[in-house]
């Protein structure tokens, strides 16, 4: 039996022929997902039950010890020090991606409202960071942090450290690294939408007697939740999981879970533990994301 | 005063600049209590950004408004008993039809029982009392604009303002929103100031109209005074079709290219133009007593109702009913009643 031709978008063909085309273009995505996103994924689950042999081999016996032991149980009673640390993790991404959404409105607010020429600019201020590496923009904090510097004795004059000390390892350095280098994730997904805003929204809010917490709260939040929900994915998950910030600017004093799984690939040589602790940190983010989008469930932000 | 409505608001020597662009010449303006006013003028003109001072949205560059005695010039849009109906009618899209009207009780923080009945009694009073927990891109386009309009009226407003709103709306419906305009405004009483580009829409809903032109209003007047008698050319031509003809004072008329037009009074200047509408224009085959045009027929337009001819000499159009049999080239006699021909100011 011939099949029938049809008319797609302008186009004679058969719904065979379209079929095939499709899975010819998708097959190879597909492929690299499954080989190098699916598979390890599953082995990764798989290893978190697994068992550290001696000299750190996997050996392939299953229990739960992995995540009994990331719960503080241990043969010598119980230490809250990994619960902590995944605690603190979750703190650090909610309040960097917290401050990033406080600077960012005003910021991306201020670059819509430059006139077309100057916007450019400001954006590739914005932008310019991406292109130097990670590593080398947290090192330059080292020097800003140097007792030398201002930051550093201007701290030390108010007495919160002692004069002529760094401002760096600690809490607040990793916090400003932290910022600094995830502002831009929230800034141009945020930006995309503050760019479009329909402003009769905002006259129509004013004009109906709203106050200027409401005319954020009804005119402007729901029309930017697009461009803030990426913002906030593309910097909530990254900061759940960063180790370089917080091992240079952050220290021994300062770890966070990045740190935690990268000991163990690294230096422990427990891949089992550090696949519990992974599997943790993935189930910490899906959980934090979704009570996000529980409470923007009126604007429907995700 | 006695026997005069109350003035409700007062337009007093409103300029607005932006930078070196003038948007609005000197404009004095009364608009009174109860009374269904338009702005109408071609964009550009102006009349967006009168009603955007009016409604708060906008600072003028000097004048003041004034709302039943009270200078209300520098209060903002939150503080004014005026509402809006936007252009776009700008509905919270993700608000439910029943708290987009509610939206400026609750802003105002109305008791919740005040809320409910007076949103419910409104969106009733638009028959729009069965989509109240819909979400505004559930709604056609007309059903939009009733939303918008019962948002803005739950405030029981001392004006309304109105832009564009039936930008957005097809022809038919068109027409049919516009009587339901009118009949609403009567109904409630409220005072409308209307912006309009689309000068059949204003005819059918105002009371009065004034005709802005370059940030100027060029004339004010009932629907039947500014298209009756236009002032000036730009009126004549900016409300419906007319023909315009370039005359000379003579004794009791004007000397024109179509010959000699009486007229009831003399114009008051030597040279300047008359104007007549296309459906004043008698057509007959014999000539006719006074003011009568010998023509030839150049083109035909069937419009349904009527036919719409073009004429020489004068290139005039000539609106007639269509069950007369025209062919192109057929000579007619025109008949240009004096009644119906007006003097223009320029």
């Amino acid at each position: 039996m011939k099949e029938s031709s049809i008319l797609w978008r302008g186009e004679m063909t058969t719904r065979r022929a379209l079929t095939g085309r499709g899975m010819s273009f998708l097959s190879g995505g597909m492929l690299w997902l499954l080989g190098f996103l699916i598979l390890p994924s599953l082995i990764f689950i798989a290893l978190s039950f697994a068992e550290r042999g001696v000299y750190g081999e996997v050996i392939w016996t299953f229990s739960l010890e992995n995540y009994r032991r990331l719960a503080g149980f241990s043969s010598f009673g119980w230490t809250p020090d990994y619960l902590l640390i995944l605690g603190r993790s979750v703190i650090v991404a909610f309040v960097t991606t917290s401050v990033a959404i406080l600077l960012s409105y005003p910021l991306t607010f201020f670059i819509a409202s430059r006139p077309e020429r100057s916007r450019f600019m400001w954006l590739v201020i914005i932008i310019i960071p991406f292109w130097t590496n990670i590593v080398i923009r947290t090192y330059a904090w080292f020097f800003l942090f140097s007792p030398e510097f201002p930051f550093a004795r201007i701290a030390a004059f108010l007495g919160l450290i002692p004069a002529g000390t760094s401002l760096y390892p600690s809490a607040f350095a990793v916090y400003v690294g932290m910022i600094s280098d995830y502002l831009p994730f929230l800034a141009l997904p945020l930006y995309s939408s503050v760019e479009r805003l329909d402003w009769s929204l905002v006259e129509a809010a004013q004009d109906l007697y709203a106050s200027r917490i409401r005319v954020f709260m009804q005119a402007i939040l729901p029309q930017t939740a697009p461009g803030l929900t990426v913002g906030i994915i593309l910097t909530f998950v990254p900061t759940m999981a960063t180790f370089v910030v917080p091992d240079l600017l952050g220290g021994a004093k300062y770890m966070l879970v990045g740190n935690l799984i990268q000991q163990q690939f690294g230096a422990s040589r427990d891949w089992p533990f550090g696949a519990a602790i992974s599997m943790a940190l993935m189930l910490m983010t899906l959980f934090s994301m979704r009570i996000y989008r529980r409470k923007g469930k009126k604007v429907d932000l995700l | 005063m006695n026997g005069q409505p109350e003035k409700n608001l007062v337009i007093r020597d409103i300029t607005k600049s932006f930078g070196s662009v003038t948007a609005l010449k000197t404009v004095n303006q009364e608009v009174r209590q109860g009374e269904f006013f338009t702005l109408l003028g071609p964009s550009g003109c102006g009349k967006t950004t009168l009603l955007r001072i009016i409604a708060g949205l906008e600072l003028p560059t000097t004048g003041s408004i004034i709302l039943t005695g009270k200078d209300i010039t520098s209060l903002p849009a939150a503080k004014r008993q005026v509402n809006t109906v936007f252009q776009s009618y700008a509905l919270f899209p993700h608000l439910s039809i029943f708290e987009n009207v509610a939206f400026g009780l609750r802003s105002r923080k109305f008791p919740e029982a005040e809320v409910q009945k007076r949103v419910a009694a409104t969106l009733d009073l638009l028959e729009m009392g069965a989509m109240r927990d819909r979400g505004p891109d559930q709604l056609s386009g007309g059903q939009r604009q009733r939303v918008a309009i019962a948002r803005a009226l739950v405030n029981e407003p001392d004006i309304l303002l109105l832009d564009e709103p039936m930008s957005a709306l097809d022809a038919k419906l068109r027409a049919q929103v516009q009587e339901e305009l009118r009949r609403l405004q009567r109904r409630l009483g409220t005072t409308f100031i209307m912006v309009t580009h689309d000068q059949a829409e204003a005819l059918v809903c105002s009371d009065r109209i004034a005709v802005m032109n370059a940030g100027e209003i060029i004339q004010c007047g009932t629907p039947e005074e500014v298209y009756d008698f236009p002032r000036n050319r730009f009126v004549a031509e900016f409300l419906g079709a007319a023909n315009l003809v370039h005359a000379r004072r003579a004794p009791g008329g004007v000397e024109t290219e179509i010959g000699y037009l009486k007229l009831n009074r003399e114009p008051d200047w030597l040279e300047g133009l008359v104007a007549i509408r296309p459906e004043w224009i008698k057509v007959g085959a014999v000539k006719p007593e006074l003011n009568g045009v010998h023509a030839t027929i150049q083109d035909i337009v069937y419009r349904g109702t009527n036919f719409d001819l073009a004429v020489s000499p004068g290139a005039m159009r000539v609106r007639t009913n269509a069950f007369k049999n025209f062919k192109i080239g057929d000579q007619v006699w025109l008949e240009l009643p004096p009644n119906e021909l007006v003097v223009l100011e320029d």
